[in-house]
């Protein structure tokens, strides 16, 4: 079952179409990676679903209701939530305050708190600077924070807008090893990366985007072998 | 010493009113970036509110405080809504000169209908005992200050910083799209923040007020002024610097007063902002905080 499903997007920043009319599919458990370069159009995608940039014309489905109108309080709501592009941590907010960020609109005590004991396994660093300012984070547990942030929210759908940005190598493999294990304890993930290799590697689907339009699409593994991927992302 | 001891109560109790107002600028700066000049405006209706209600009304000192610093609350908000939140994506001198246009509009309507000349509130407000010290003199209405301005910044630190709304500001103060990702509805949040620094307005309005018992509708204009050079020495955006940025200054223009001439009372806070701007532009507590990328 299609869980998110873009149709026909257009966006307009003034004059400048920055979205041609991009449709893209993401199925329930899957990893869907949407790669291109600087400029494609990636991160105006993912804020046009979650409802932060105006859109020109089309639709936008989650779980079979449209989205399109819906405004990102009541997106998050329904269960999207966003680890946005530079991972805008609230800086002066301690790292537990920004967890409970991400819970804001949950009311469940009890689940919150089982949310809030798993972000720490599965982030321990976390843990250990509960009560630190997030500025004296590193880039790399930022980044975690962003990620634990976006799970206290109990998303059915994660948008990662590029996650290895900024980071060392070592750093960026250990982030995309919690993604897939994001997405094996059952969290559908909409990923955006520069990083085409990386976001190949891990993906079910993916889509190459160009200038706000899609130019090619096909399993991780079709596209990693691919030899336009090839030559214009992969170096190869 | 016993002359000292008297300016710092009396300075103490001025500079409670200035910091309940620095608080309001502080905190609508910390959130939108915006110098709200019809603060100071919010402050006088305060006054004004109060005054028709104890004379009018025939309310209790305490009920007519409590009205004014709900009234000025809901004013904040609807100022908000109708002023700043259309230029919201504006420039922000649009934003500032704006709010230069709101504290007019304010100021003369209040004339118009109140009149411009100066209103005094009924003698029998408020028990003004004097209690002696050791030769300090401290009066049953300083000490109400004191406790009030004590008591409202206790409710505000925990607001701010214990309640979901209060953990919402601040996230919204950092990054409002950030923000909105979470799910935090952006515009109720300004309007919260709104209203609570419009009620320490409004209660700071009510307390000078009666404390010197003269109200005008101008009366907003020069605390206003200082009060935003107490949020700036303490670092503008920054809440527990508003508040001993408030204390400082009401301090530093009684002792000018009391030591030097009250003709330079006005005149040290403009050099003490100067000061800042010069020595440390982000203010005593201001933070410069380094994005990490």
């Amino acid at each position: 079952m299609s869980m998110l499903s873009v149709k026909d997007l257009h966006v307009h920043y003034g004059v400048i179409e920055a979205l041609k009319g991009v449709s893209i599919d993401v199925n329930e458990g899957e990893i869907v990676s949407l790669i291109g370069a600087n400029g494609a159009g990636k991160t105006t995608m993912l804020q046009a679903i979650s409802g932060i940039v105006k859109k020109s014309s089309g639709d936008i489905e989650f779980l079979g209701q449209s989205i399109y109108k819906t405004n990102p309080k009541n997106i998050v709501a329904a269960g999207l939530t966003q680890v946005p592009e530079g991972r805008r941590i609230f800086t002066g907010l301690s790292v537990y305050e920004n967890l409970m960020m991400g819970a804001f609109l949950r009311k469940d005590k009890k689940g919150i708190e089982e949310d809030l004991q798993k972000v720490y396994k599965q982030f321990p660093i976390l843990e250990q600077r509960i009560n630190q300012d997030a500025s004296t984070l590193s880039g790399g547990e930022q980044q975690m924070l962003a990620m634990g942030r976006a799970l206290m929210a109990k998303p059915k759908l994660m948008l990662l807008d590029e996650p290895s940005m900024g980071l060392a190598p070592i750093l960026v493999k250990e982030i995309f090893s919690i993604i897939k294990e994001i997405n094996a304890q059952g969290t559908t993930v909409l990923l955006v990366e520069q990083n085409a290799k990386m976001a190949l590697s891990i993906a079910h689907r993916a889509y190459v985007l160009e200038t706000g339009k899609i130019v090619l699409s096909g399993t991780g593994e079709e596209l990693i072998n691919s030899p336009e991927i090839q030559k214009a992302y992969l170096g190869g | 010493m016993i002359q000292f001891l008297q300016q710092m109560i009396n300075g103490l109790s001025l500079g409670s009113i200035y910091a309940l107002i620095a608080l309001g600028y502080t905190m609508v700066y910390g959130i939108i970036k915006l110098i709200n000049f019809a603060h100071g405006d919010v402050y006088m209706l305060g006054a004004f509110v109060a005054f028709y209600a104890t004379t009018f009304f025939h309310l209790n000192f305490f009920v007519a405080l409590v009205v004014a610093m709900v009234l000025c609350g809901v004013l904040g908000v609807v100022i908000e809504r109708i002023a700043y939140k259309p230029l919201r994506h504006a420039t922000r001198i649009t934003a500032l000169i704006t709010a230069m246009g709101v504290s007019y509009v304010l100021e003369y309507t209040t004339q118009y209908f109140a009149g411009s000349e100066v209103k005094t509130f009924p003698t029998d407000l408020l028990d003004n005992t004097a209690f002696s010290f050791g030769g300090v003199r401290i009066t049953m209405m300083q000490i109400y200050i004191f406790v009030i301005t004590i008591v409202l910044m206790i409710i505000l630190t925990y607001i701010v910083n214990k309640t979901k709304m209060g953990r919402a500001m601040r996230a919204v103060s950092v990054d409002e799209d950030a923000a909105k990702l979470m799910g935090i509805n952006v515009d109720t949040t300004i309007s919260f923040t709104f209203f609570l620094g419009s009620c320490l307005a409004g209660v700071a309005g009510v307390l000078v007020g009666v404390y010197y018992n003269s109200i005008n509708p101008l009366m907003g204009m020069t605390p206003g002024l200082k009060a935003f050079i107490a949020a700036v020495f303490g670092g503008i955006g920054n809440i527990p610097g508003a508040m001993i940025g408030g204390l400082f200054i009401g301090i530093a223009e009684t002792l000018v007063t009391a030591y030097g001439s009250s003709l330079y009372k006005d005149a040290i806070v403009y050099v003490i902002l100067i000061l800042v701007l010069i020595l440390k532009p982000d203010g005593l507590l201001g933070k410069n905080v380094k994005e990490k990328v």
